[in-house]
């Protein structure tokens, strides 16, 4: 087992969290804003967004299924068992977003169409107030994933500046392989 | 208690505007498709109601009128739906129903016509030609049409979405009315 992750793991660490705090700040925003065609331009951004992370998502797994992780960074069994939890949290939220989120487009009938150009199929039929439910979970589920990437952020900080640890040190080591 | 007294007459007076119309509304339904960029939604109207008045004997006689709840319209989210009954769309308030009046029918192949009538909806009337196909649904008659409409013809809009919101708009109906 190798001490360091792949760089095709650490660049897709990287996409992902940029494309998901954006994605969160633009839910955050758009559910504020007035009806209209901006609002609709965002939405329709956050959605190919998603639909992205949805993607990216399955090539990570694949990627981490064959590509093992380093072996943890010494530290107290309950801190390894929790960073686990949260790690499993943070993977299934990467799949829990993007699909409630295509559900509650589906519910409401807006079929998602990627970039404007592959529709993609509705996952159910139009269904206004299971729209409603989705929408709920949907947004919910924002709050609580930018709570998990709080915590995940704040616990890489605590290895980097007081346990002074390789931890974060190791998601950022593009060279030396 | 007021509010089931107000209940009442409410159903009073929807079954005394309903008396007129043979329309099925349970098995009929009047959609207008409008385009956002590459995406179609498809907003339902809920309640309508009218008469349709034909023979297949003699399809050039046919009358049709037809009346749209204009608050019934469903885009299935209530921001949308608030957002479509403002004085820039739809302007509910103001002008409550859209309707539909034809002026003469002419029989195209067996169980077609081409139904020429008004169309006023925002209180804009504009003439339309509608192609209709009929069949028979048991014991009533079903009615399936489609025609496209410009929004712009009627006042449709806040210029804005333009940009994002296609102009025309696919209205496809199938009706089920008792025959005479």
């Amino acid at each position: 087992m190798s001490a360091n992750y792949t760089r095709t793991a650490i660049a897709l660490h990287w996409v992902l969290a940029g494309l998901i705090i954006t994605l969160l700040a633009m839910g955050w925003l758009m559910s504020d804003m007035p009806p209209g065609p901006t609002k609709f331009q965002v939405v329709n951004w956050h959605k190919w967004g998603g639909i992205t992370v949805l993607g990216l998502f399955f090539v990570r797994s694949l990627w981490r299924l064959t590509h093992p992780v380093p072996a943890p960074i010494p530290m107290p069994v309950w801190q390894q068992k929790l960073a686990e939890i949260m790690h499993a949290l943070l993977y299934a939220m990467l799949l829990v977003q993007p699909l409630t989120g295509w559900l509650y487009s589906s519910a409401v009938g807006r079929q998602v169409v990627y970039l404007n150009l592959i529709p993609l199929p509705n996952l159910v039929a139009r269904n206004p107030p299971l729209g409603a439910v989705f929408k709920d979970i949907h947004e919910n589920g924002g709050t609580l994933l930018a709570v998990i990437i709080g915590l995940h952020a704040l616990a890489a900080l605590k290895h980097h500046f007081v346990d002074r640890d390789d931890t974060l040190r190791r998601m950022l080591r593009w060279r030396a392989h | 208690m007021r509010v089931p007294a107000a209940l009442a007459t409410a159903a009073f007076a929807v079954a005394a505007l309903a008396a007129d119309s043979n329309i099925d509304l349970l098995h009929s339904s009047l959609v207008a498709t409008f385009r956002q960029q590459a995406v179609s939604v498809d907003a339902v109207f809920r309640r309508f109601e009218g008469e349709i008045d034909y023979d297949p004997a003699l399809p050039a006689a046919t009358r049709a009128t037809l009346s749209v709840d204009m608050t019934s319209l469903d885009i299935s989210d209530e921001d949308t739906n608030a957002e479509v009954r403002k004085s820039v769309w739809f302007d509910t308030t103001r002008f409550p129903r859209a309707t539909f009046r034809s002026t003469s029918v002419k029989p195209s192949a067996a169980g077609h016509f081409d139904a020429a009538g008004e169309l006023t909806i925002k209180g804009q009337a504009r003439p339309i030609t509608v192609a209709v196909s009929v069949q028979r649904a048991g014991a009533a008659l079903a009615y399936d049409g489609r025609f496209e409409l410009s929004r712009r013809d009627f006042n449709i809009g806040d210029p804005t979405w333009n940009q994002v919101l296609d102009d025309k708009v696919l209205v496809h109906f199938h009706l089920q009315a008792a025959s005479h």
